[in-house]
């Protein structure tokens, strides 16, 4: 059997299924495993109403919430040779790829949308975590210079939300150089005067952390966001130490001075348009 | 040579048979000068063979090898008048990231690198080249001094990558690893970047945002080591040869993809077997490369940086 029918075919047909999702559907809250109503959840923001649990939320609902009327336009991305080093671990990756993209219906892990927000103008480039734990390789490097660029363009706020794992690993070499990329294109929008705000989502970690996300002039953080460089399950296997309880997450980074407020999902498009409208009013 | 690695074994046997003829010649106990002629031809040729074909995962080996030249050989030699500075000015000083002030061949500059220490003392003061914040920011931090006077910046990489730690974490080493990398892409000096070993990943790069990047012969550079790159991908470290392979790490696969600008020979053996001989290439790689930059105006020489970062994996392969 060809892998196309073996692999690929049960995984759209798990696809069709998942789309037909009735709305009285029940969701368990995987912190406090209460029952959560599908509609109830999505009215909230994949926030849990009984513990305040962020779950991930679909990206497109995501940019729904954010901008103003749910109103916002896709930025086309360019193309990117795929799999520069043509790797294989115990999977091909060009074909980890397909799948990913037969999954997600998207490029790659990056989605990048203009819009306004409180009627200013932004550009969010926004990470995708489904799509290989959002990884950062040359595609998502090339959405963020993208993004940048396009922000500059229309004098608007760019605002990155990520929520990676880090680089993407079958792109070796070249997953390491989106680090410095991602950052020419942060010094662009600061160098044009533009604000450029940071979402930090469950996780942001190792180079995605180390490079365009900890350099906000703004950060946000999401709670219970884990924020850092080295994951956990490295550190405790290097160090072998027990980590400290609430280690990483959103508070830690707040109480360690690493970013400025921990907000709930449902206020932050406020608290957004409240700081664009520091920043941007023209007075 | 005292530390042999495990595909040098009959290299070593060479070398170490020689050296004691070379003891008895000295000694003036017999002639034997034909003999020691002989056994160092064979030596020799052994190591041409066996280092033009090095594996990915013994090039791993060799920019690892504990007598390969440090950051600190290549300021002894390279730099005159050096003025070491310490410090990040917020928390500490974090000696995995050594450098200071000096002469590169007469050029005032501002040098900088990981040094991965050379005993165990000098390992455990040095954090064996493993940067906590505390190092990237004292590198930003000569790097805007650089900046200020107008001195171009050295760098050598040497590290196995940031140092993993609840300190490290605590303190930002995410933050401090990007305000590095921010930095460098500020400055209107030229940065020249010369991999001397191991180029490990977001430790690495904080230090090779650079307008030239060159690499030794048998250095190595990759976003993760084989080793946990193995234990990820394929769930076991014992698979770091096969990582080593696949992530094409090497200094002849990254000038092929316009990662790195240039490669600089190593003598016979490797870097570890006459450390004067690559110090002096060294020396003369980087005076090229810095001279034409020198002309340069600072703004020109920031946007040269960037282009060239920018273009990266845009074209050329596939
Ligand atoms: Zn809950």
């Amino acid at each position: 059997m060809s892998w196309f029918t073996t692999f690929v075919r049960p995984r759209i047909n798990a696809l069709m299924r998942k789309q037909e999702i009735p709305d009285d559907l029940w969701h368990k809250c995987s912190s406090c495993e209460q029952m959560i109503y599908h509609k109830d959840l999505v009215s909230h923001q994949y926030v849990c109403r009984h513990c305040g649990h962020h779950m991930r939320i679909p990206l497109k609902m995501r940019f729904e919430t954010l901008f103003d009327a749910g109103s916002y336009t896709r930025v086309p991305l360019p193309k990117v040779l795929l799999d520069p080093l043509k790797f294989k671990d115990s999977k091909k990756y060009a074909d980890r790829l397909k799948v990913a993209r037969l999954e997600t219906k998207e490029e790659d892990a990056i989605l990048v949308a203009e819009g306004y927000m409180g009627g200013y103008p932004v550009v969010l480039a926004a990470f995708d975590f489904s799509f290989i734990g959002g990884s950062m390789g040359m595609a998502v490097g090339e959405g963020l210079v993208r993004a940048a660029e396009r922000a500059c363009e229309l004098k608007s706020a760019y605002i990155t939300l990520p929520s990676s794992g880090g680089a993407r690993m079958q792109e070796g070499i070249f997953s390491l150089m989106q680090m410095p990329r991602s950052v020419i294109a942060v010094e662009q929008v600061k160098e044009a005067g533009l604000p450029y705000i940071t979402i930090l989502v469950n996780p942001t970690m190792g180079g995605v952390a180390a490079s365009f996300a900890m350099l906000g002039d703004i950060a946000i953080a999401e709670p219970g966001a884990i924020i850092g460089f080295t994951g956990a399950r490295v550190l405790q296997e290097t160090i072998r130490q027990e980590l400290p309880p609430g280690f990483q997450e959103a508070n830690f980074q707040l109480a360690h001075g690493m970013v400025d407020m921990v907000t709930p999902r449902e206020d932050i498009r406020q608290k957004l348009i409240d700081i664009l409208g520091v920043l941007m009013s023209k007075k | 040579m005292t530390v042999t690695l495990d595909f040098e074994k009959s290299i070593g046997e060479l070398e170490s048979k020689l050296a004691e003829l070379r003891h008895m010649a000295s000694t003036g106990e017999m002639d034997i000068a034909s003999e020691v002629k002989r056994l160092q031809d064979k030596t020799e040729k052994l190591l041409a063979k066996t280092y033009k074909t090095l594996t990915p995962w013994q090039k791993v080996q060799v920019a690892r090898h504990p007598e390969r030249p440090h950051t600190g050989n290549y300021i002894d030699a390279l730099i005159t008048d050096f003025t070491p500075l310490a410090g990040d000015r917020t928390f500490a000083e974090d000696a995995a990231i050594v450098g200071g002030l000096g002469r590169f061949r007469g050029q005032p500059v501002v040098v900088m690198g990981h040094e991965k220490g050379r005993d165990t003392d000098l390992r455990i003061k040095h954090n064996f080249g493993m940067p906590r914040p505390e190092g990237y920011r004292k590198a930003a931090r000569l790097m805007q001094l650089a900046d200020r006077f107008k001195l171009p910046v050295i760098t050598f990489v040497d590290t196995a990558g940031a140092h993993p730690g609840i300190d490290a974490e605590e303190r930002g080493q995410s933050e401090a690893l990007a305000r590095c990398l921010e930095i460098s892409a500020a400055v209107n000096v030229p940065i020249l970047t010369t991999i001397i070993g191991e180029g490990g990943s977001g430790g690495a790069i904080a230090l090779a945002f650079a307008n030239v990047v060159m690499m030794l012969e048998h250095s190595i550079y990759s976003v993760i080591s084989p080793e946990g790159c193995a234990s990820i991908l394929w769930r076991t470290r014992d698979k770091k040869e096969e990582a080593a392979i696949a992530q094409k790490l090497t200094a002849q696969d990254l000038k092929q993809f316009g990662i790195i600008d240039r490669i600089i020979p190593e003598p016979l053996g490797g870097a570890q077997r006459s450390p004067a001989t690559i110090i002096q290439s060294v020396g003369d790689a980087l005076e090229k490369a810095l001279k034409p930059l020198l002309s340069l105006d600072g703004k020109v020489v920031r946007s040269q940086r960037r282009a060239k970062f920018l273009a990266m994996g845009r074209s050329g392969l596939a």
